[in-house]
């Protein structure tokens, strides 16, 4: 859906909606999914993204989405540095993605505490973004809502039981997708949500047998 | 979700209400978030862009490469025969953002970057002899993000996908509309100024210097806005244009796609493949890769 402030915005620093501040987001992204900032992070830039990102400040825009800044802070200019002085070590390379691939994609793979986790996402224009993948599931996220990623083996009533959990604690579910590998393997879910779990839906999510991973990516502003 | 701006136009008049009044009450009414929370995300975007203005007028903000930077101030100082009017004054305002923008200073994208200083432009060169209040600024804002949204959703927004067209030509006809709204026009003379504009801007290619948002989109953005003022007056002294609003959006999305790579933000034809452009781009706009540690 777009809504108004995603055309009278994102508030952010420049020069590029897509290349700066939709970048931001995909590292925003990655970083939720593995919980915080990462140790290290290898991000791979296709198309445009390879072409004119430097210039754009594509690269100083992922880096400060991976160390948690917003599109709209102006220490995004200094990212590289800071990410020197957190201890996140970010290798970048340019690459090119086969099959109908949107101009402006990225595939970043991070690294923390033991945990990795990997996503492919496009910069769509005007700032809005979309996951096509993580972990080499097909997803379709875009940010706009609080998301939780579920991983967890591929059984009945897997759904019924966590939207059960959900609404135990009034969380309200505003899209959901299943998708898998293959029948009987694992299947990553995706559930948007209306407003943010409470701890207790997460750890009555966690305790379920079939669920193997629980992350939560807050919306982007 | 709105998907045609006739639809918008004819639920507006049906409810007696402005085109902008109308945005906000259907935004409200997806749930998302609540009118308060739109109108004031809306008020903090009107706060940026009046920042982004009034930093870029100072005319000491210069981009990376140098090569754009101070000509805001100079179009402010201008003595030319449409001085000291709406017109100069917006097309300062547009030139002002767009010159921060390429600093990584911080701006509001509406709906992009490469295009984030026509709808400020447009609409604070307007206010400035029109003492319009942050209330009919925070309609006029509605009124462009409801017409973004259609183009979003029937063309494109991305100059990667659409060109140009798709980024500033979209912002001028955002704001015409939002010109209309806080000038006092009808819902529909708000849409003629969107048709009327974005048929000016219909072809117009992506075609910057080394793939930077620097030349030609500071200046494409004071056209732009010139575009918009065109379609304002023209739309608010009764011209109404033959091709209805949807079909010229849908236009232009088809163009967008019809258009070669080379004019779609690829740096590969246009004014950046001139000798010139390619010159300046080696100089000035290295093409860095990036860097690994």
């Amino acid at each position: 859906m777009v809504s108004l402030l995603d055309i009278i915005g994102p508030v952010m620093v420049g020069p590029s909606s897509s290349h700066t501040a939709g970048a931001c987001r995909l590292g925003l992204i990655a970083r939720a999914l593995v919980g915080g900032t990462p140790e290290r992070a290898k991000v791979e830039l296709h198309g445009s993204f390879a072409r004119t990102g430097v210039g754009h400040g594509t690269d100083r825009a992922i880096a400060g989405g991976l160390l948690g800044y917003q599109p709209d802070d102006e220490r995004l200019r200094e990212s590289l540095a800071a990410a020197d002085a957190e201890g996140l070590a970010i290798a970048f390379e340019n690459i090119k993605l086969r099959g109908e691939v949107h101009p402006n994609t990225t595939r970043i793979t991070v690294w923390r505490g033991g945990k990795q986790a990997v996503l492919t996402g496009s910069s769509i224009g005007a700032g809005r973004i979309l996951v096509t993948a993580i972990d080499g599931f097909p997803v379709d996220v875009t940010g706009n809502y609080t998301t939780l990623v579920l991983v967890a083996h591929d059984e009945p009533g897997i759904v019924a039981q966590v939207a059960t959990a959900l609404a135990a604690e009034h969380v309200n579910l505003a899209t959901m997708r299943v998708s898998r590998r293959q029948k009987g393997g694992d299947a990553i879910h995706i559930y948007e949500l209306d407003s943010p779990p409470q701890e207790g839906a997460i750890a009555r999510i966690l305790a379920l047998k079939a669920v193997k991973t629980a992350r939560v990516i807050e919306r982007v502003a | 979700m709105v998907e045609s701006l006739l639809e918008a136009v004819e639920a507006a008049e049906a409810a007696g209400i402005s085109i902008g009044e109308y945005a906000l009450r259907t935004e409200a009414a997806e749930g998302l978030r609540t009118r308060e929370e739109v109108e004031a995300g809306l008020l903090r975007a009107l706060e940026v862009m009046r920042s982004a203005v009034e930093r870029g007028l100072k005319g000491d903000v210069h981009s990376v490469s140098g090569l754009v930077g101070g000509d805001a101030a100079r179009m402010a100082a201008s003595d030319g025969p449409l001085r000291d009017t709406p017109f100069t004054a917006a097309i300062a305002a547009a030139l002002a953002v767009q010159e921060v923008n390429a600093a990584m200073g911080v701006i509001v994208a509406a709906p992009t970057a490469g295009g984030a200083g026509v709808l400020p432009g447009t609409l604070l060169g307007i206010a400035k002899y029109h003492g319009s209040s942050d209330g009919d600024l925070v309609r006029a804002l509605a009124t462009a993000g409801l017409v973004g949204g259609v183009v979003a959703v029937r063309a494109s927004l991305s100059g990667a996908e659409g060109g140009c067209q798709a980024e500033t030509g979209a912002a001028a006809g955002m704001a015409a509309a939002a010109g209309v709204e806080m000038l006092g026009g009808t819902p529909r003379q708000a849409m003629q100024a969107v048709a009327l504009t974005m048929q000016g801007t219909l072809g117009l290619v992506c075609d910057p210097l080394g793939g930077l948002v620097e030349v030609p989109c500071v200046y494409r953005n004071a056209t732009g806005a010139a575009m918009a003022l065109a379609g304002i007056e023209m739309a608010l002294a009764g011209v109404g244009f033959p091709i209805p609003v949807d079909e010229v959006i849908d236009t232009m999305g088809q163009i967008g796609r019809e258009m070669d790579v080379r004019y779609r933000e690829t740096a590969g034809g246009g004014l950046a493949a001139t000798p010139t452009g390619r010159k300046l781009a080696k100089e000035r706009l290295v093409q860095l890769k990036p860097r690994s540690k």
